[in-house]
């Protein structure tokens, strides 16, 4: 069974469409990764999932149930950490855990046992303390671990390490894996980072603009571009640099971004020379020639024409 | 970050309705000794007005039908500002505007306990806002004939007045979630506090005054809680109880409605 099912979602704000007839499945015990720029859509998408929104067309189950008519039932089966950690700074971390628990119908004793095992996210010595005396890094964790402490078969992270230090970000990713490899719980991961999705994700859905514009794993996507990337810097001559790139053999797809013409090859090696002396018979000056494998940010180039705009550093 | 197992047998069940109300009352009550700055003014206003008035009105209690000692007459007006307005409104603009109420919407929670919790913490917040006010009045000489069951009615009463109001605040933070608005929503009562026989007797009062005071909850309200200075009086307690519940079902329709549009989910 699909642990998500999103059939032409659809969310509307007015004049606005911040959703567009988004197509999901991500089967249990799975990472999904929603990669996109701010502003694409992701959130609405989750918030849709997690039933704090309706959606205005279009039809989401999680867990087999509805998001609209079974919203009450959804509740008990998801945990979610939204973009912002959803946190009360006037109460201590271990008051706010207790207070999750109790409104998930947990016993004194199954809090206490529950906080116990998120002590590897949380600060146990700060637990006390208030939560407005938490850096923004112990709040991303206690508001992960809030999220989890009624043992959750589905998990939504909405961006869970942005603003966080590289330190905290891996240590969100590994209590991540660890939460699917241990328990199969099926992670739903929006992120504006390439490299969380690259890092975590066993299948990847791109959104832009309010729709799916590619999904896969990782590694297909980036092999649905070719095997390697060739990249021309240049000053000026770009759009003829394009034509003449087009007709090189080997030369699977060309496309230019800024200052750079991106050549995806199949392979790369051999790519090179003939890319090289193409441009030189054509008398354009090339100011850097590098060759790489594609990354998802050639992925996202490929299916929306701009480079990402995210978060990555 | 490894190595730790979580039993499967700890899942997520309904809590039920009352727990459900008991956990965001606890909650609330919690922070009520963190939000001092909430709970400070509203203690100072009602000691502050109660010796200025009795201080500088005293003299005239002789030229009214005023049966009682003008202290006691002050009283109750001292408890209807100490209770009225006051509620855990701002706190929950707090919640919305901080994102702690979409945390609560994640969980099964009903719906109505998001309010009702609240209230539960509001009532014992004006039952302890009324009692320095009472301490105070015992200082100042007023008795209660009534003993110590008319004391208890007469907190009791205050407070009922105080929670029936608090739809007001709660609708204005749920519709708004905006704390300058919440906080305004105390200004809504000043007609209703001093339209009223908040210095004289209703007889006393006439032209358009008297007239807008007959129709004032608020009179009913006070008569109800001096009539606990001369003796049981069922007529005058069951006026001021059904002044709270028509504030209360006003107020708390209001309130309950703007709760359903915030968690519509539109």
């Amino acid at each position: 069974m699909s642990a998500i099912r999103a059939e032409g979602l659809v969310r509307r704000f007015g004049d606005v469409t911040a959703v567009d007839g988004v197509d999901l499945e991500v089967s249990e015990g799975e990472i999904y990764g929603f990669l996109g720029p701010n502003g694409a859509g992701k959130s609405t998408v989750v918030r849709m999932l997690c039933t704090l929104l309706l959606p205005t067309a279009g039809r989401a189950r999680v867990g087999g149930l509805d998001v609209v008519d079974d919203a009450h039932e959804v509740r008990f089966s998801i945990g979610v950490a939204l973009q912002d950690a959803a946190l009360d700074d006037r109460m201590t971390g271990r008051e706010i855990l207790t207070t999750q628990g109790r409104l998930f119908g947990l016993h004194k004793g199954e809090i206490a046992q529950r906080i116990e095992e998120l002590g590897p996210i949380l600060e146990v010595d700060a637990l006390d303390r208030l939560v407005g005396t938490y850096s923004g890094g112990m709040k991303r964790r206690l508001d992960l671990a809030t999220s989890l402490i009624h043992n959750p078969s589905v998990l939504f992270l909405d961006e869970p390490t942005t603003g966080l230090d590289p330190p905290s970000r891996l240590r969100v990713w590994d209590e991540v894996r660890r939460l699917n490899r241990d328990f199969g719980m099926t992670v739903f991961l929006t992120t504006q980072y390439l490299e969380e999705a690259d890092e975590l994700a066993g299948r990847v859905g791109i959104i832009n603009n309010g729709t799916l514009v590619a999904e896969g794993t990782p590694g297909e996507l980036k092999r649905s571009i070719g095997t390697d990337v060739v990249l021309a810097e240049l000053d000026r001559d770009h759009d003829r640099a394009v034509e003449i790139l087009r007709s090189v053999e080997g030369v699977a797809q060309v496309d230019h971004f800024g200052d750079e013409v991106v050549i995806a090859t199949s392979n790369g090696s051999a790519t090179l020379s003939p890319v090289a002396l193409a441009l030189d018979r054509a008398g354009i000056v090339v100011t850097q020639l590098s060759l790489r494998t594609p990354t998802l940010d050639d992925v996202f180039l490929e299916v929306t024409g701009t480079r990402f705009e995210g978060g990555d550093q | 970050m490894s190595g730790h197992a979580a039993p499967v047998h700890i899942t997520a069940r309904s809590a039920g309705f009352v727990h459900d109300v008991w956990s965001i009352a606890l909650r609330a009550i919690r922070q009520l000794p963190r939000d001092v700055e909430t709970t400070g003014p509203a203690l100072a206003i009602p000691l502050f007005f109660l010796i200025i008035n009795v201080g500088s009105l005293q003299d005239i209690a002789g030229f009214t039908s005023i049966e009682i000692d003008y202290k006691a007459f002050q009283l109750p007006v001292a408890i209807v500002f100490a209770v009225t307005g006051v509620s855990r409104a701002p706190a929950l603009v707090l919640d919305i505007q901080g994102g702690y109420f979409d945390r609560l919407m994640l969980t099964p929670v009903s719906r109505r306990a998001l309010l009702l919790g609240h209230m539960v913490a509001d009532f014992v917040l004006v039952v302890v806002l009324v009692i320095p006010v009472v301490v105070l009045g015992f200082v100042i000489g007023v008795r209660f004939p009534t003993g110590p069951l008319g004391v208890l009615m007469f907190v009791f009463i205050g407070a009922c007045w105080g929670v029936a109001y608090t739809g007001i605040p709660y609708a204005i933070a749920l519709k708004t979630g905006n704390p300058g608005a919440v906080n305004s929503s105390f200004l809504l009562f000043f007609p209703f506090a001093f339209v009223t026989s908040s210095f004289v007797p209703l007889e006393n009062m006439t032209g358009w005054l008297g007239t807008a005071a007959e129709y004032n909850p608020v009179t009913y309200l006070l008569e109800g809680l001096r009539s606990l200075f001369v003796g049981w009086d069922a007529a005058a307690l069951g006026k001021s109880f059904l002044a709270i519940a028509a504030l209360g079902a006003i107020s708390q329709t209001m309130a309950f409605l703007a709760l359903r549009g915030r968690v519509a989910r539109g």
